[in-house]
C-alpha cells in the first residue's frame, strides 16, 4: 500500500486527466451527436448520405485505430508544415491529450447519434404535429418537442454511452498521455510492481461508473412524465 | 501514389505479406475469444439464472467488473497477472521462466473480457423464453431434449443472435486492444510497418479500412442468418 500512497499524487493527477477527457469528449460529443442525428434524418441526400457514412466507418473501425491515424498519422503531416513550431498552437498540435480528445468526440458524435436518431425517430407524431399546430416553427418543435422528448426516452442508454467513453478514455494512455491507466503504467515500470497500480485503477474505474449510473438515475426522476 | 501501392504491395519492400497475415492473425484472435466467450458467457448466465447464492454473487461480480474497468486495463491485467501465475506454477514445479505470449493468451483474455457481456445476452434471451411455452410443449408429451431444441432453442436464437453479432463486430474492434501485449495482429504489423517505413498514415488508414472490410461483410452475413431465424416470427 505504501508504494501507491507514495505515487498518489500521479494517480490524482491521471484521475483529473481521465475526467477531463469524459467531460471534453460528452459535451462537444453531445452536440455533435445531435448535429450527426438530424442529418441523418435529412430528407436531403447530399446530407443524409454523408452522415450515414460517416456514422458507418466510425462504428466500423477499432476507436485505438482512429486514434493512431489522428496522432501518429495526421501528427507527422503536421510536424512537416514549415514554421509550424513556433506557432502559437503549437505545444497543443503536439499534445497527445488532444488527439484523443478529438478522437473521443468523433467516435461519440457517431455512436450517440446513432442513438438520438433513434429516439427522435420514437417521438410520437402527434406530439410533433400538435406542436406546428401550435404555430411553432419546425425548429421551435425541434428545440422544444422532438428533442426534449428524444433525450428523455433515452436516459437509460445515455448512462451507458457515458460508461463506454469513460473506459474508452482508458486508450490515450497508448500514446503516453497520462491518464489513470497511464498513471498505473507509469508507477509500474517505475517500482514493478504490477498488480498494485493496476487494481487500485480499477477499482476508481469501477467507482466513478458507479458515480455516472448514480447521477444518471437522478436525472432520470426528474424527467417530467406520466407513470 | 506508385511509391504507396509498392509499400501495400506483394513486391520487394511490401507489407502486403504482413499485413494478410496480420489480418489472419486478428481473425483467429476474433474467433478464438468469440467461442471462448461464448463459453464464459453461458455458463456465467446459468450460474446467474440457476445457481446458488454463492455462484450467483461470483457470476454478478465478475460481470459488474468486466462493464466498469476499461478493456485495455483489463487485458494487461489479466496479461500481467496470468502470465507470473503460469511462471509461479512452473516455477513450483521446477521448471524455468516461460515467455508467455501469442496467440492463446490473446485469445483467451479477450474471451475472458467478452464473456461478461455474452452472459448478459445469454440471460436476456433465456429469460425471453415464456415458461408457459416450455409447459405447453411438455403437456404436448415432448421430451425434455424436444422442449429445448424445438420450442427453446427457436425462440431464444433470433434474441441470442441479435446480442451476439454485436459482440462479434465489438470483438474484432477489441482485437486491435491485443496490439499493446506485442501479439502480431493486424493493428501490431500496421505499427511495425509505419514505424519503419515513417509513413504512419497510410499504414493506419489501410489497417482501418481493413477492419471496416471486415465488420461491414460480417454483419451483412449475421443479418442475413438474424432474418432466417427469425422466420417464425410474425411480420410487424
Amino acid at each position: 500500500m505504501d508504494v501507491l500512497i507514495e505515487y498518489s499524487d500521479l494517480i490524482y493527477e491521471g484521475l483529473q486527466v481521465t475526467l477531463a477527457l469524459l467531460i471534453i469528449g460528452l459535451i462537444f460529443g453531445f452536440i455533435s451527436a445531435i448535429g450527426v442525428a438530424l442529418a441523418r434524418l435529412s430528407k436531403y441526400r447530399v446530407i443524409a448520405y454523408p452522415a450515414f457514412l460517416f456514422t458507418s466507418v466510425v462504428r466500423g473501425t477499432p476507436l485505438l485505430v482512429q486514434i493512431y491515424i489522428y496522432y501518429y498519422g495526421l501528427g507527422t503531416l503536421f510536424s512537416q508544415v514549415p514554421g509550424i513550431r513556433g506557432h502559437f498552437l503549437w505545444p497543443y498540435l503536439r499534445d497527445g491529450f488532444w488527439y484523443v480528445a478529438f478522437a473521443l468526440i468523433i467516435s461519440t458524435a457517431a455512436y450517440l447519434g446513432e442513438i438520438i436518431r433513434g429516439g427522435l425517430l420514437a417521438v410520437p407524431k402527434g406530439e410533433v404535429e400538435a406542436a406546428r399546430a401550435y404555430g411553432m416553427t419546425e425548429t421551435k418543435a425541434l428545440l422544444r418537442v422532438r428533442l426534449p422528448r428524444a433525450l428523455y426516452q433515452l436516459a437509460p442508454t445515455l448512462a451507458g454511452e457515458t460508461v463506454l467513453l469513460l473506459k474508452s478514455t482508458a486508450l490515450a494512455s497508448t500514446i503516453a498521455v497520462v491518464d489513470l491507466l497511464g498513471a498505473a503504467n507509469q508507477i509500474r515500470s517505475m517500482t514493478f510492481e504490477v498488480y498494485k497500480p493496476l487494481l487500485l485503477v480499477a477499482a476508481i474505474y469501477i467507482i466513478a461508473t458507479y458515480l455516472i449510473e448514480v447521477a444518471f438515475a437522478q436525472f432520470e426522476k426528474r424527467i417530467p412524465m406520466k407513470r | 501514389m506508385d511509391e504507396a501501392m509498392q509499400l501495400l504491395g506483394f513486391g520487394e519492400g511490401g507489407w502486403g505479406p504482413a499485413l494478410l497475415s496480420g489480418t489472419w492473425v486478428t481473425l483467429q484472435i476474433s474467433v478464438g475469444a468469440f467461442i471462448v466467450g461464448i463459453l464464459i458467457g453461458l455458463l456465467t448466465a446459468l450460474a446467474k439464472l440457476y445457481g446458488n447464492p454463492f455462484c450467483q454473487s461470483f457470476a454478478r461480480g465478475y460481470t459488474t467488473v468486466c462493464r466498469a474497468v476499461p478493456e485495455l486495463l483489463l487485458i494487461l491485467l489479466f496479461f500481467y497477472g496470468g502470465s507470473s501465475l503460469i511462471n509461479a506454477l512452473f516455477d513450483y514445479l521446477g521448471y524455468g521462466y516461460v515467455e508467455v505470449a501469442g496467440l492463446p493468451v490473446a485469445i483467451i483474455v479477450l474471451g475472458l473480457v467478452q464473456g461478461a457481456y455474452a452472459s448478459e445476452i445469454f440471460r436476456g434471451s433465456i429469460l425471453a423464453v415464456h415458461s408457459g411455452q416450455a409447459e405447453a410443449g411438455s403437456a404436448y408429451g415432448m421430451s425434455q431434449r424436444k422442449v429445448f431444441f424445438r420450442i427453446t432453442l427457436p425462440i431464444m436464437a433470433p434474441h441470442a443472435l441479435a446480442g451476439l453479432s454485436n459482440l462479434w463486430v465489438n470483438l474484432i474492434k477489441d482485437s486491435a486492444l491485443i496490439s499493446v501485449i506485442g501479439t502480431n495482429e493486424l493493428l501490431y504489423t500496421a505499427k511495425q510497418a509505419g514505424g519503419s517505413t515513417r509513413e504512419y498514415l497510410l499504414f493506419f488508414v489501410s489497417v482501418a479500412v481493413i477492419y471496416y472490410l471486415i465488420t461491414l461483410i460480417s454483419s451483412y452475413l449475421l443479418r442475413k442468418l438474424e432474418i432466417h431465424l427469425r422466420r417464425w416470427q410474425p411480420k410487424h
